[in-house]
């Protein structure tokens, strides 16, 4: 109890949090360049001098220039846009719902993507503070351009307008660089990249859970280790009595 | 009122403590009990576990699916606050522009320091580990034997709990009967290497971990730690009752707010405040030590934060317990004209022969781990199993390039998924839609990690000392870091990538790490394992030490040092259980010294 009022009445004070902020903004532009060159190289990402993946990649709202701090209450459940505005426009969203469907639609393992709300998580993750997100916004906004015109390009119509079949015609031809085309090859570095961040946030919900097999984050009164039929399968004992 | 502002302190302490960790927090423990009144001063603003922990929160109920970001630097839900590799407004630096001669240094600013999201890894310090000079020439012994911490390291496992099992190994010590806790079960993973390591002579044992498998019998404990205090028996009972046995969920890097794990902040502090002997300053950062006429410490100087002026607390013994670093930082800031090097630091060793444990990981793919029926594999938020060094002889024999042992952490279990993709790119390689689901579900689970933990022999080359132009935010000379590994320690990881591999195919996996790298891109930077120890070292001579074999430093009799400062090695095994071990032990020294009027 004690401890909570002493929290409060740091908290409270003004003089400190100013302080810090000087500080974090001074010190985050040196942390930047650190994580910005380990991105880059480890990423493999499109060579930036290259030229633009897309043509027309729509002006949006730049993305969130203040994070959650060093000292956010994580005791709280949280959603997308609670730390900073969502930035994507209503038809980036949209070719991002159909898209993360076509990743990872409804099937025998579960919901579509865009019932376990995987759109809002990539626009949260698009529209971040921080220099890995928007590396990653850096790559995913002309990719879903480049989508959109490679749709109009075969089909005449939007990606979002365009059927199953033909959404996997475009989708084909850029699911893994190294089979890429010459022609396809950023796109298919978008393709893995995007395919990432939607399975990240797939899988963070108990839907993405159970379609992958992850039981647990229940409490429980006693652990009894991997049950008779995982033991046999591995042909070994519970050695620990 | 136990937790304090800046001016509402006691005239004068007892006892002036610096840091709140497993140090600070044992030493409150220890000395608030025997009846002396403390004042602790911690960096950080106040925390309390009960209401601030991140339990069942899943990633997509966290910013950014919980991933690490430089403000939260180990992720959204790691029990870390206001620090990391980078604390606002309190830099340090390093010597060299080479990145691998860079010191990473952890530093959280809150009540309870690391130890609120600790891996809670247990382990003692071996009889070897405490004269290695002695066993094969390198480095520098201890001034106290393994039988002088015996005793201590029994208490401290009886007060915070550990799990594990006795298994007689060379060098790797069995607790008294009864005073470790039922060891948890072995999960998949962890009993498919077991098993197909024994064809590599390799044991894999049950791990010690500060996790509560059973609620402690506060029936009969504290009688124990406690002979002839009935007074703090009832203290540290009513202490025990208020922690639960772990209920098998949840990662214990995010702290326990049913206090399931030790973390100071549920274990040690709230027994010494509840006998009122203790006062807590937060937001405290200590600048020196401030030294009388007479010689001795006085009371320390540091910035009240919430203010930023300069604040100052008396007492008649001083403790650091600031970690390594911090406290080679204050004894160095700490100039007068009797030390104008640094207080406590005749010896000119203050600073040097800072140790890290040597990390290197290697992953890998195991087939036969596919496809696996779902099963709970949550278990204790942590490792259940681990190997111990197992090649004492053959290494003592001569039959390896490096002088000292690693232990080996696994991950890879069915944990909780989230925040990253579970099917790596090149696992997926094209696969989308219902196929790259299935493909997800098939690999769930069959990949592994191995990790060493070893042990650094302290050089020359790696230390701390101040930075000539560099302060902080409170005009505070900053630590400037000196680091290299030396072949020893590449040696090491050459064993231990070559061993891993070895273990990964005996498996029937594959490694999926990169297997061409040379030992000095695998080993992990100095600090980044957060096993930072040394700076003030114990020693049995005044001339080549900072401190005896009671933390008491040779120059000032009633200054200690409390955290890992005084290791004379980093031996494999996790420091805090030593460094609490040891912290026991100087409180009840100081408890004597100061019975007999000797402080």
């Amino acid at each position: 109890m004690e401890l909570r009022i002493a929290m409060k009445t740091s908290q409270a004070n003004g003089i400190r949090d100013a302080t810090n902020d000087l500080i974090t903004s001074r010190l985050s532009r040196r942390t930047v360049m650190k994580w910005f060159a380990a991105t880059a190289a480890a990423a493999n990402l499109p060579d930036p001098g290259a030229g633009p993946l897309a043509a027309n990649t729509p002006v949006t709202t730049p993305p969130a220039t203040k994070g959650y701090g060093t000292d956010p209450d994580v005791s709280g459940y949280y959603k997308p846009g609670d730390f900073w505005a969502l930035t994507l426009t209503a038809t980036q969203r949209e070719i991002v719902s159909s898209l993360a469907d076509i990743l990872l639609p409804g099937d025998h393992l579960g919901p579509a993507a865009s019932d376990l709300r995987v759109t809002d998580f990539v626009d949260e993750w698009l529209s971040a503070p921080y220099p890995v997100q928007q590396k990653d916004r850096t790559v995913i906004l002309p990719g879903l351009g480049w989508i959109e015109e490679e749709s109009q390009r075969r089909f005449q119509k939007g990606f979002n307008s365009i059927g199953t079949l033909q959404r996997h015609a475009i989708c084909d031809d850029i699911c893994w660089p190294a089979d890429a085309a010459a022609r396809f090859k950023k796109a298919a570095e978008f393709f893995v990249r995007f395919r990432t961040l939607a399975a990240s946030a797939y899988y963070s919900t108990e839907a993405g859970w159970k379609a992958l097999g992850y039981v647990g984050n229940v409490s429980m009164t006693s652990f009894d280790g991997p049950p008779p039929e995982v033991l046999a399968k591995l042909g070994v004992e519970q050695t620990v009595k | 009122m136990p937790i304090i502002t800046t001016g509402k302190s006691d005239t004068e302490y007892d006892i002036v403590i610096v840091g709140s960790g497993a140090g600070g927090g044992q030493m409150a423990y220890t000395l608030t009990l025997a009846g002396l009144k403390c004042v602790m001063l911690e960096a950080g603003r106040a925390y309390n576990p009960d209401v601030e922990t991140s339990m069942f929160q899943r990633p997509d109920q966290t910013p950014l699916l919980g991933v690490a970001t430089p403000d939260k630097q180990m992720g959204f839900t790691d029990a870390t606050i206001d620090g990391g590799w980078e604390v606002p407004g309190e830099p340090y630096t390093q010597a060299s522009t080479k990145p691998e001669e860079h010191f990473w240094w952890w530093r959280p600013r809150m009540l309870g320091g690391r130890t609120n999201h600790w891996g809670r890894i247990s382990l003692r310090n071996g009889p070897y580990d405490f004269k290695p000079r002695s066993r094969d020439g390198f480095g520098f012994d201890w001034p106290i034997r393994y039988a002088d911490l015996d005793p201590y390291y029994t208490r401290v496992e009886m007060l915070i709990g550990v799990y594990g099992s006795n298994e007689g190994l060379e060098n790797t010590p069995d607790s008294p009967p009864g005073v470790l806790l039922p060891p948890p079960k072995g999960r998949a993973a962890e009993l498919y290497l077991q098993k197909h390591a024994k064809k590599l002579g390799i044991p894999v044992i049950s791990i010690h971990r500060a996790v509560l498998t059973r609620p402690l019998d506060a029936d009969s404990i504290p009688a124990k730690l406690h002979p002839g205090n009935p007074w703090a028996q009832r203290i540290v009972a009513d202490s025990m009752r208020r922690r639960a046995a772990c209920f098998w969920a949840t990662d214990c890097h995010r702290g326990c707010n049913i206090r399931a794990n030790y973390q100071s902040t549920t274990v040690h502090l709230p027994p010494a405040l509840e006998t009122g002997n203790l006062d807590i300053i937060p937001n405290a950062h200590a600048r020196e030590v401030t030294l009388g006429k007479n010689g001795k410490a006085n009371g320390v100087l540091y910035m009240d934060k919430t203010t930023g002026r300069e604040a100052r607390v008396k007492g008649k013994v001083v403790v650091l317990a600031a970690s390594s670093g911090e406290s080679v930082r204050i004894l160095l800031n700490s100039k007068s004209p009797q030390f104008p090097r640094g207080l406590a630091n005749r010896s000119g060793l203050v600073g040097k022969y800072i140790m890290d444990s040597v990390g290197a990981s290697v992953s890998g793919q195991i087939p036969a781990l596919e496809n696996l029926p779902p099963h709970n594999e949550d278990g204790a938020g942590g490792p259940h199993l681990y190997i111990p060094w197992w090649l004492y002889r053959e290494q003592i024999g001569g039959q390896f390039n490096f002088a000292r042992g690693y232990h080996v952490e696994f991950n890879g279990s069915r944990g909780m998924p989230g925040g990253r993709s579970p099917l790596a790119d090149d696992l997926a390689r094209g696969a989308y839609g219902t196929r790259f689901k299935e493909e997800a579900r098939r690999y769930f689970g069959s990949q592994v990690g191995y990790t060493c933990r070893g042990e650094m022999i302290p050089n020359d080359n790696s230390f701390a000392e101040l930075d000539p132009q560099v302060k902080d935010q409170w005009g505070i000379p900053v630590l400037r870091w000196h680091w290299r590994w030396s072949d020893q320690e590449l040696n090491m990881v050459d064993h231990a990538t070559k061993t891993f591999a070895a273990m990964i195919g005996a498996m029937g996996g594959k490694v999926r790490s990169r297997q061409d790298r040379s030992s000095r891109d695998a080993i992990e930077p100095g600090g980044k394992v957060i096993h930072e120890v040394g700076g003030a070292l114990m020693g049995a001579d005044a001339r080549n030490s900072v401190c005896n074999g009671w933390n008491q430093t040779w120059d000032v009799t009633n200054l200690f040092l409390s955290d890992a400062a005084p290791f004379p090695s980093n031996s494999d095994k996790n420091p805090t259980l030593t460094i609490m071990a040891l912290a026991w032990r100087t409180a009840d020294y100081i408890v004597e010294q100061a019975r007999k009027g000797n402080l």
